[in-house]
This record gives C-alpha cells, structure tokens and sequence, in this order.
C-alpha cells in the first residue's frame, strides 16, 4: 500500500478549516447544475472537507470545483473521490463548487480558481483521493468506536462500513454524525490501482440523465424574478465605438425597456429575449470607426508572409542549423496557412447578473472563477470575495469562457450597471453576436524547410511561425518570456524528433487589433498540423515509410513511440486499402502529437472524390493520458475532438473583410454534420502514470493525419486550412 | 391572446404572433429544455414536434401553430419510443455539454416513430440538420439503432 501523508501542518488546517466554511455554503436551487441535487433530507451532514458532504439519508455529494461544460469533468471528479471513499457511485451527486479561490483553486494555476487547459482531472487527482479517503478514514473510525472493534477490522465497500466478524453493517448516512465528530486523519492511506473500483472502470456520466430530459439548467434557462433580458448593438468592427444612437424605434417595440450604452455598444433591455432582439434590430447606432481595425484576412497574411522572410525570435534551437543546410543535398520547403476561428459553442455567450446590498450574484458557464470576480470587482467597486458565482453547466467553451478579458462577464456588468442595477439581468448574445464577438484562435503562417543529406537522412529543420500572441495582456503574461509566447510555439519549440540541427523562430505581430484567444489544443491546433504534415513531405523525399521515419526520430519519447505503434497497428498500417468507387482516390494518413501532457497518434482514411470533394472514412486512435480515470469517457472526448478538429479542417474558418467579421451563423461558418462524422476506433495504451488531460490532446492529429491521407491519396499535401477541394481535383 | 396545445395541456399565450414559438416556450411557458442555437433553422437545437412531426421552433411563429399538437422534450418520455430513445442515449452516454441534445433526441423520436429500423442512410437523412459542436455523432448513431433495437 501506498501511504500518502498530507504533508504539513498548513495542508491538515486545509481540509480541517474548510468543514465549517462548507456548511454555511448552500446553492440557490435554480443555481443548482443538476437539478436533482438537492438534498432535502440531510439533517447532519458529515463534511469533512471542501469536496464532501454526506447526508444522514445516505447521500453522497461531491464539491466539484472545475466547470462541466462538456468533458465529464463532473463525472471524473466524482469518481476519483468516490473510489478513495469506496461510495456506491450510484448515490453519488456532483455539485459546482462557489467561487472561492482560497479552496477551490485550480492547483496548476496557483491561487486562481478555474478551468482550462485538460488540467482539470491532473490537478485534482491527488487532491480528490486524499479527500476521499481521509473521509472514509473518519468513517471508519466512528464505526470503530461505536462497535468498539479495532479500526483494522473494518471494511468499506459500496457506501457500506461493516464489521464482518461481528456481523454488523451501517451505511454512510449512519455514521455521518459520528463521523463529524473524527479528528481528520493525518496520514491517508490511499488505494493501489489493482484494488480500483471506479477508476478505469465504468462509470457511468452523473449528467446523462438531465440532459436527455431537458432539465439540465444552462445560463440561458436562468429566469429570475423581475430578470429583463439585454441584447446588445455591437459595433461593426473591433476598435469602434458609439458615436451616437437613436433608441426611438427600439422603445416602440413592446416589451423594451431601457436602451443604455455601455463600453461595447448599446444594450436593449426587455421583458424577454425576443422582445429584446426586435428591440435591438430597430435601434440605429451611429459608430465611431476612426480607430477600429480595418484589414482584413488577406491582407493580414500578406503582412505575415512579408514577415516571414525575416528570421524571429528564437523560440528553440539546437545544434547547426546553417551548416546543416549548406550541406545538404537535398532541401524541402513549405509553408502553412491558418485561419482565424471562432468556438462557436453551441450555447452563445450569456451571463446573468445581479446586484444586492451584499454584493453581486452571477450565473454563467463558469470557466475563470478568480479572474472574473476581479473584474466585476473593479466594476461594481466590490471586494472580488463580494461577488458571488454560480456555476452552471456550460454548452460547450472549447476556450471561448476562459476569458482572459472577462468579456462578456463584463459586458453584462456595465449593463447592469448602466441601467442602475434596479433588476438582474441576463445578457443574451445571439449566435451573430458569439460569431462575431472576436476572441479567435489566432490566424498563423508558418514556414518550414527541412535539410537531408545525401543518404536521405533528416539533417537540419527551419521552422517559422507569425501570429499574435494569446497571452500578452492577459494574467497569464507571465508566461511570455523573452518576447515569446509559450501558447504560440507549443507542439514546435517542444518538437520530440531528434534532428541534430534546428531552429524554429517566431514574429508576433503587434499591431493587429484582432482579439484573439485559446481555442481546443490552443497553439497545438496549428504546430501538430505543420510540424506533421511537413514530416510527410520529409518522408517522401527521403523515400521513407512516415510510421517508420517517425519511430526512427522518436528514439527517446517511449510515449509517443506508444501511442504511434499502437495506432499502426490497429489500422492495419502497411496493408493495402480497399480501392473506393470508380473514380475515387484513397489514402491513409498519420500523425503524433502530445498536448497537456497526454499523447494521441491518428491514422485516417480518406476517400478524395474526382471533384476534389473528400470524406474521411475511419479514424483509428491511440490514447496515453496516464491512468484512465473513466475510460468510456476518454474515447468519448476522442471521438467528439476528432469531429470538432476535422469540422475545423473541412471548414472553420472566420474571415476579415476591411476589419469587419464575414461570418455570422452556421451558414458561413458550417459544422460538420452526422453524415460526414468518420467511424472513430479509440485505443487506450494502459498505463500507472498519473492522469493527465484528454479534453484538448485528441484534436491536434486530426487535421494533419488526413492531410497525410490526403497526400498519400492524391500527392498534394494540403498547405492551409481549412482545405481547399478544389486543389483535390483528379 | 393565442391558443395554443403544448405537451397536452391547453395554454393561452398573450405575444405578438410573429414571435417564434421556442421563445413563447422558453420566456413564456418557462420550458427551457429546447435550446436557441442559430435562430435561423440552420442547426437544430430548437427541435420540437409539431403534431408529430419535427420542427425547427426558431422559425416557427407561434401563430402558426395556434391549436396544433406541439410537444416538447419535457414530455419525450410520455411516448414509448421518447422512453427508448432516451434510455439509449443515457445507457451509451451519449451527452457532452449536453446542449444541442433535446434537439437531437427530439429529431431521434421522429425518426423511430416512423421508421422502427432505421438504417444508417436514414439517421443521416433525419439528423443530418442537428447540429453537435461537440460532435457526438458516433454515439448519437449507435443510440438510434440500440433504441430500435429495444423497440423491435
Ligand atoms: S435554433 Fe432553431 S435551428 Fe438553430
Ligand atoms: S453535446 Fe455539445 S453540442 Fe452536442
């Protein structure tokens, strides 16, 4: 058995401190994620701490302090405290936990309290199974006491503490007073992962039942009493502001209220929402564009290009890289486009805000706890501690909520503000508005060249990259150094291949106002693509095998070596594929990449029509995330991110047109549809490293492994994305 | 004042006939379970059935359905095939954020009513306008043909 020791004194007043805090914190219940989780009957709730509360009526809730907006957070959470606590899992219940950095705090991020970058189960893995099983401890020891039998003697199993001996069983909720009453253990003992019961086994999603049913409560099912709804006026382009605005026509519509201009444009309060848009739609705004952004997506990437004969700033480098060119005998060269792109969550942005003598209160799909109170702080002259936050389930974020500007937040804010704080409001932003609000992955361009020499071996590699940075401006600018963005060069500077000789550099543009942001794999969403997709063209020229170059380079990364075999294999790497219809091309592409810690190989299918047109047939997966804590979820976050990464390769993309956003819905910005879903085959490579993230890490191989299938079917290799079919023409 | 019949109950809604139905549903009668998405019947998360047939609520004014049978997924579960189709979907957890869900298993409902063994070329022709962000398409495909199992 593995002890684990709750370190020192400051880690035992933790969880011993928070017990008292945690019974005074109730949700409200329209604030309650799922509507089943209130527990009525728990007259003496034994909380021993921050992630745990069991009712005298057997029910076992768990504090969960990271947002459900998509990736079974809430369930893996769950499990991992419930495995330690040896619960039955199907009394276990998952409850948002409140904004309270000084609990709840994202532990990868320091004092923050938030969700984002797949570290939500990584983070709290040993936090959730010391808080597990030093409550099963204190179980334990209360049945010890009232039976009088030694502690050793006790077994817990499925909610039930028994003394097998004596014969004598009580269930949780039994002992739940007793337990209270326990000292919290200094030392836990915590499980070997031969004697799991949840944990890599099936468990089944706590938020399944409420979302089938209609009953899961979002931001946008919030209704409080006297709550208007706000629509807002947006100017055309980012940069402008009011000029001046004619409400008349608005406040003829019936239903509206106040028409208030704030910082981001002119709001429209109403009754309800349709009432509110009709409001807006008639409203006139003149806008101040003197200083807006005006370039547009063209433009911008023929800035970048020019940019890009110029060397950068070195991200990473290792050995000669201009000696290795100048010898070479043969030298390859490519370049890669990537488009901005929006979230597009299929819940638009919303929040909704109100304000009290205490404080405020918020609803929202709760992505940055600790960030958001600060600015509604700063807003509404509060104490961050002042504002209070609900957690709702979010549909979807995929980044879009972690705002590193607390945008929309804050835009809710200055409504509520700016119309005197008399009534809540929820802000209600329409899909044109989510589209349109700016916060994109950023646009990218990169460059590459590749050196061999005269046997074909891989001697030296260039590797150019131009965009914004995500991070500079924001709280995380910490994380630029030396004028580099981490998020800009991920999945490049941190290359696994062994080549002898390289470099790779990096231009971040200054003066392109285009609010940008972290989007599904962040900057992995473009390395994976051009590092991968280059190492094809670096086969071919070489004339090797791309599983085969790639196991050659991955010398020293077991991991990922792993996870390529593994996918190899189980596609049927090397043999040959079933010809498709008369007419049609095929191939069979693959791809390695690691994100947040976790390492995902794909090999696609594609059939490439004579038009150019392409589907992509099968996708087959090989996953190492470390333990599985639930791995019915694992190939389920894999399937989805190869839908959401191939929806993006097919066709995400936003464009400027004189700074102004083209697109507005899903008729210029399409999804990928159940149709052109591929079949999805995902392997897990078992493993006893600790758990890391698997929301983000299946998107980055996708869009280049069918780009590599793309290439093997018709030779082009595609140089930007989304893809252009017509290039595909037979 | 419009007279309309959803999930069985009678209702007399006082809006302007040009408001879309999944706003007297969601603002008027506080039935949050059909979702606004695009607004513009471009992805389906609004789905609810109008005398049986599915409907995108988004671009239906309410008007247009003054005495006509709309029911919604609060009431998925009254049909025998509303049950299965929701048994399936929680038996295979098919959710991720969830969102677009009640649109989707309102458009599964209307599939298996009238076509109890649907092939994959059907579900691609019935859901094909449902859109899921999340792209939980493999399962969404596995769910319909487990819940025509169980209705065989
Ligand atoms: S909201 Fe109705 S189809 Fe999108
Ligand atoms: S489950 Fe998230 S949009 Fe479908």
């Amino acid at each position: 058995m593995s002890t684990m020791q709750i370190e020192n004194v400051s880690r035992r007043s933790f969880l011993q401190g928070v017990a008292g805090l945690t019974l005074s914190f109730c949700l409200p219940a329209l604030a309650a994620p799922a509507a089943a989780g209130k527990t009525a009957a728990a007259v003496v709730p034994f909380e021993p701490n921050a992630f745990l509360r069991i009712g005298s009526d057997n029910s076992v809730t768990v504090i969960a302090k990271h947002l459900e907006m998509g990736q079974g957070t809430y369930t893996g959470l769950g499990t991992i405290l419930a495995e330690e606590l040896d619960a039955a899992w199907k009394t276990v219940r998952i409850e948002g936990a409140p904004a309270d950095a000084s609990r709840y705090n994202n532990l990868f991020w320091g004092p923050a309290q938030g969700t984002g970058g797949s570290t939500a189960i990584a983070n709290s893995w040993d936090q959730l199974r010391q808080a597990g099983a030093s409550a099963r401890a204190m179980l334990v020891n209360a049945a010890a006491q009232r039976w009088k039998v030694p502690a050793a003697e006790i077994t817990v199993r499925d909610g039930v503490v028994s003394h097998v001996p004596s014969k004598r069983r009580l269930r949780f909720g039994e002992l739940a007073a007793e337990a209270s009453q326990q000292a919290v253990p200094v030392n836990v003992v915590l499980k070997e992962p031969k004697d799991f019961r949840l944990i890599g086994k099936h468990a089944p999603r706590k938020d399944s039942a409420d979302k089938t049913n209609g009953r899961a409560v979002f931001t946008q099912d919030i209704r409080l009493p006297g709550m208007l709804v706000a629509v807002v006026a947006h100017p055309p382009r980012f940069g402008a502001t009011v000029k001046s605005f004619d409400a008349g026509a608005a406040k003829r519509v019936k239903g509206v209220g106040d028409v208030v201009q704030i910082p981001s444009g002119v709001a429209v309060l109403a009754s309800d929402t349709w009432s509110a848009k009709k409001g807006r739609d008639a409203l006139r705004v003149d806008w101040d564009e003197s200083r807006a952004f005006k370039l547009g997506s063209e433009e911008i990437l023929a800035r970048y290009r020019e940019l890009a004969k110029q060397p950068g700033l070195v991200a990473h480098q290792a050995g000669d890289t201009d000696k290795a060119f100048a010898g070479a005998a043969k030298v390859v060269k490519a370049a890669y486009d990537f488009p901005y792109i929006a979230h597009a969550a299929m819940e638009p942005m919303n929040c909704v805000i109100r304000l009290s003598a205490e404080g405020c209160e918020v609803w929202n799909g709760e992505q940055m706890h600790t960030g958001d109170q600060h600015q509604l702080a700063g807003i509404f002259g509060l104490k961050p501690e002042q504002v209070k936050i609900n957690m709702l389930y979010a549909g979807g974020s995929f980044g879009r909520r972690a705002n590193t500007k607390s945008d929309y937040v804050v835009e809710a804010a200055h409504i509520v503000k700016a119309s005197g704080g008399k009534a809540p409001v929820k802000l209600v932003w329409l899909r044109e508005d989510d589209m349109r609000a700016g916060y994109y992955r950023p646009l990218f361009h990169h460059t590459m060249e590749a050196a061999l020499d005269a046997s074909g071996k891989l001697t030296g590699w260039r590797h150019r990259l131009v965009g914004q940075s995500i991070l500079t401006g924001s709280p995380f600018a910490a994380m630029v150094k030396d004028g580099i963005d981490a998020v800009s060069v991920e999945g490049a500077a941190n290359l696994p291949y062994a080549i002898p000789n390289l470099r790779g550099d990096l231009h971040t543009p200054k003066d392109i106002d285009v609010p940008v942001l972290w989007w599904r794999s962040v900057g992995s969403s473009h390395t994976a693509y051009s590092t991968e997709v280059f190492l094809d063209l670096v086969a071919k020229a070489s004339g090797k095998d791309p599983v085969a170059l790639r196991l050659e380079l991955l010398g020293d990364k077991p991991r990922h070596s792993g996870v390529l075999r593994l996918a190899a294999e189980k596609a049927g790497w090397g043999t040959p594929l079933k010809p498709g219809a008369p007419g049609t091309r095929r191939g069979r592409g693959v791809a390695v990449h690691e994100s947040f810690h976790s390492y995902v190989a794909q090999v696609a299918e594609v059939t490439v029509a004579a038009d150019g047109s392409l589907k992509v047939d099968r996708v087959v997966c090989a996953v190492d995330c470390g333990i599985a804590v639930n791995p019915d979820n694992v190939r389920s976050q894999v399937e989805g991110a190869v839908g959401f990464a191939l929806s993006a390769a097919l066709y995400g993309e936003i464009t400027l047109k004189d700074g102004a956003v083209v697109q507005g819905n899903f008729d210029g910005f399409p999804l990928l549809r159940i149709n052109e879903m591929p079949r999805v085959e995902v392997h897990i490579l078992p493993s006893t490293a600790k758990p890391t993230g698997i929301g983000e890490p299946g998107v980055p191989p996708l869009a280049p492994a069918v780009a590599n299938a793309i290439g093997a079917a018709t030779g082009k290799y595609p140089g930007r994305l989304p893809f252009v079919t017509a290039e595909l023409r037979a | 004042m419009i007279q309309l019949n959803v999930n069985g109950k009678p209702q007399s809604v006082d809006v302007a006939a040009d408001t879309p139905l999944l706003w007297v549903l969601r603002d008027t009668l506080g039935l949050t379970g059909t979702k606004y998405g695009c607004g513009q019947a471009l992805c389906g998360v609004c789905t609810v059935h109008v005398d049986g047939a599915p409907m995108r609520a988004c671009v239906t004014p309410v008007s247009a359905v003054a005495g006509r049978k709309v029911t919604t997924i609060e009431t998925a579960d009254q049909s025998r095939v509303g049950k299965a189709v929701q048994e399936a979907w929680r038996k295979l957890d098919v959710v991720q954020c969830g969102y677009c869900q009640s649109g989707q298993i309102m458009g599964a409902i209307a599939l298996l009513s009238q076509n109890r063994k649907p092939t994959d070329a059907d579900i691609d022709n019935a859901l094909s306008g449902n859109l899921c962000r999340c792209a939980t398409y493999v399962r969404i495909r596995a769910a319909v043909h487990l819940a025509a199992k169980s209705l065989a």
